[in-house]
């Protein structure tokens, strides 16, 4: 610092050893040594290891033929695909179960979250029984329960449980009509895409208008028209193109239909109501964390209870809820590695199989970590752009 | 001023009046907590269907049609599934629970040799809950005794191999002991090492700080199961040709990693928490670096994260269900294991066991959560409002 140059200092007195930042180097030069020396005897050691066990390093694995079945396959897989194709098939369906356990569970974590607040005494109690029900149990146990305890002492599948609408659930799963797409069904999706296009524009512009002249308009309306009109005219307009094949009952199985295996829906419905519950809390904390004087402000200014829900209270609640959020759709994410107990396809289970066909354990564990880390970050990217833009922006 | 006669000066209070009809008692505050709103209503009578359907048929099941005595499946199996109870029969099996009780507890732990568990079980409860009642006198002294003296002496009675005690291997540990082993070293390892962590990603020196970081994100990127494999599968590779170890002792350093990570970020937030001034006065005394964060900041910080420590806690003990993953038989494992049991196996002995197995889980995590909310009170010296 310039100050300190002007100053004439004396022989420093005490060692050298007693300057702070010599003593930082010092013991950053012993730490780092220690590192390198840690790193290079255990990869010594694991080169060694390999050796004696005959196992070649190196991703060329990945290449060759997996020779095991994965019961769901959302992409083409057989036997006869590579490992690596065979891990792909993993990652799939630890994403499918990951998106699909996360929409479940922010609806189930919002809807009891905002229960516990309610001024119902009732629902109020049933909500934390909820809470304190499943947030103090391992997720491992409710997939277990899930598995063993609900799905696997279903009805056989003669005797399957009908639920309407040509869906049927027993102990092979839970099974619904098809949708067959016919010719020129491509065009139903255009529309919905479109129709989300335009969504955004006529927001938008409403957004404008509504700042240059204070006029209003009904976006939420013209919205839902647009987004289920633009497709059901589409439909009309094409002739109908899908039809619903519906599952059939026979005496041994249900043929036909759409299948949702066991191990899928316990997964899937466990990690839904596990996180549900921390979604909840996190929930609850932020409509408490707006403070009170934000409602009775916007009471005071005239607006109604769902404009102030709308427009003041949630929006604030959001800016505390998002961070926690995006943790527990982490979390989620990394918790459907679980999947390995009952046996649902996942990256780590897909994984597991390979290391014991081939003994690549540092390749395969690589793998997963880096997958992991992938999705983590991915996702937290993500929130962060998304907190970003709904923080506080002050003035 | 000016004088007055007055004709009347009360003398006595008047006698206090009843509320309004309808503004106290049974009535009013049923219409206030259960029918204020039409849509209050509503949502009432939903709850009401609700726990109407869900809760007389889940006693029924659970304590009136429950077996709770027998020594093999056809207690709990139907006539058609071949037991003794009449078709179309539900209930909860718990003569399952029972007869497996003990191996629930202590797994395949050799039954001469159980004691030495029940002993060890014993002496942790005996020091632990005076620990935790604040007005139990000897703190210091029984502080020691737990994490000093009891550890060794845990050690000693488990593994075996001295003073007599046949050794038993770990292989034979289960149950509701290696929850409570993997727990405890969880627990005792990760506060300290998340302490280390955290200071170290909080540290002025860059190698240090990437250090730190390193390790925390990415163990807290990746899920446990793969740290598990890693330390199973890994750990051996990474050792000397010919080492062997301990199964159950990877799982313990895999487990206590994690939970270190975790722990590291919920140190640090108490730590970002401190004022500034605080470590600035710290300095201005003269004091050293150890001597200012022993002193000054950690009793502060980790005092502010008293809820994240204790959540994490209840995090690393919900996990440890997962060395079951691993091949190790923890409550959860053993639990599960026994419902391949030919001769127990029935449609009601998952549900049985699962639900025995979910309530130790539960009644450990409500009741640590709830020990740190009355730590919490008690510590709040009433720097917030």
């Amino acid at each position: 610092m310039a100050s300190q140059e002007t100053i004439h200092v004396a022989e420093p007195r005490g060692s050298l050893l007693n300057d702070p930042k010599v003593r930082g180097l010092i013991f950053q030069v012993v730490v780092g040594a220690a590192l390198v020396l840690l790193v290079w005897w255990i990869v010594g050691n694991t080169i060694e290891n390999l050796r004696r066990a005959n196992i070649s390093s190196g991703f060329g694995f990945l290449a060759g033929r997996a020779g095991f079945d994965i019961a769901q396959t959302p992409i083409d897989y057989s036997s006869n695909s590579s490992f690596g194709r065979a891990i792909l098939v993993g990652l799939v369906n630890t994403i499918i179960v990951a998106v699909s356990g996360i929409a479940t569970a922010t609806i189930i974590g919002f809807l009891v979250g905002i229960g516990r607040l309610s001024r119902n005494w009732l629902v109020a109690r049933i909500c934390t029984v909820y809470v304190e029900v499943f947030r103090n149990i391992p997720p491992l146990l409710v997939i277990f329960f899930w598995y063993f305890g609900v799905i696997s002492v279903l009805p056989a599948p003669r005797d399957s449980i009908e639920l309407g609408l040509g869906t049927y659930i027993n102990s092979r799963g839970f099974f619904m009509p098809k949708a067959v797409w016919g010719e020129g069904a491509w065009l139903i999706a255009v529309a919905f895409v479109l129709a989300i296009a335009m969504t955004w524009f006529v927001a938008r512009k409403a957004r404008q208008r509504q700042m240059a002249t204070g006029q209003q308009f009904p976006v939420v309306r013209t919205a839902i028209g647009l987004i289920v009109g633009l497709p059901v005219l589409a439909f009309l307009v094409t002739g109908l193109p899908v039809t619903f094949e519906v599952p059939q009952l026979s005496t041994f199985n249900i043929r036909g239909g759409w299948t949702v295996k066991p191990e899928f829906l316990s997964l899937y419905l466990a990690l839904s109501f596990y996180t549900a519950s921390f979604i909840a809390e996190i929930v609850r904390a932020g409509i408490l964390g707006v403070s009170k004087g934000q409602s009775e402000a916007s009471f005071a200014l005239g607006l109604r209870q769902g404009q102030a829900l709308r427009l003041v209270i949630v929006p604030q609640a959001m800016r505390i809820v998002i961070p926690p959020l995006t943790s527990q759709y982490l979390n989620l994410t990394k918790n459907s590695s679980l999947a390995v107990a009952i046996g649902y396809p996942d990256l780590v289970a897909v994984g597991q199989t390979t290391m014991n066909q081939t003994g690549q354990a540092v390749e395969v564990v690589a793998i997963w970590m880096i997958v992991y880390l992938g999705l983590s970050l991915t996702t937290s990217v993500f929130m962060n752009w998304f907190n970003a833009r709904m923080a506080l922006v002050e003035r | 001023m000016q004088e007055h006669d007055l004709a009347f000066v009360r003398a006595e209070m008047v006698i206090a009046q009843a509320p309004p009809r309808g503004e106290t008692g049974l009535v009013h505050w049923l219409r206030k907590n259960l029918f204020a709103t039409p849509l209050d209503t509503v949502l009432t009578i939903l709850a009401l269907l609700f726990i109407a359907w869900s809760v007389p048929p889940l006693i029924e099941w659970a304590f009136i049609n429950a077996q709770w005595t027998g020594t093999d499946r056809s207690a709990c199996a139907t006539v058609a599934q071949g037991g003794n109870q009449p078709n179309g029969w539900t209930g909860a099996c718990w003569a399952f629970v029972n007869a497996k009780f003990e191996q629930f507890m202590v797994g395949r732990y050799p039954i001469g040799e159980r004691w030495r568990v029940y002993l060890t079980g014993f002496l942790f409860a005996a020091l632990l809950i005076p620990l935790l009642i604040p007005r139990a006198p000897y703190k210091a002294l029984n502080a020691i005794l737990f994490f000093g003296v009891f550890p060794i002496v845990a050690f000693l009675l488990l593994v075996g191999g001295f003073f007599g005690l046949s050794y038993v291997p770990t292989t034979r540990w289960g149950g509701l002991l290696v929850t409570l082993v993997l727990s405890f070293v969880g627990i005792a390892i990760s506060l300290p090492a998340g302490i280390v962590l955290a200071l170290g990603r909080r540290s002025n020196m860059p190698v240090v700080k990437m250090l730190c970081v390193i390790f925390i994100e990415t163990i807290r990127g990746v899920p446990l199961v793969t740290v598990l494999f890693m330390a199973s599968v890994m750990l051996p590779l990474f050792l000397p040709p010919g080492t062997t170890f301990d199964k159950f002792l990877r799982a313990l350093i895999g487990v206590a990693m994690f939970a270190s990570a975790y722990m590291a970020e919920v140190v640090r937030g108490g730590l970002q928490a401190i004022p500034k001034g605080q470590y600035e006065g710290a300095d201005s005394l003269g004091l050293s670096y150890w001597q200012k964060m022993g002193l000054i900041v950690l009793p502060q910080a980790l005092k502010l994260v008293i809820p994240g420590i204790v959540n994490t806690f209840i995090g690393l003990f919900k996990d440890t269900s997962l060395v079951y993953i691993i091949g190790m038989f923890d409550l959860l494992g053993i639990v599960r294991q026994n419902f391949s049991d030919a001769n127990w196996a029935s449609a009601q002995t998952p549900m049985s066991g699962l639900l025995f197995a979910g309530f130790v889980f539960w009644m450990f995590c409500f009741g640590m959560s709830r020990y740190s909310m009355f730590m919490e009170r008690r510590l709040n010296t009433g720097h917030r409002s």
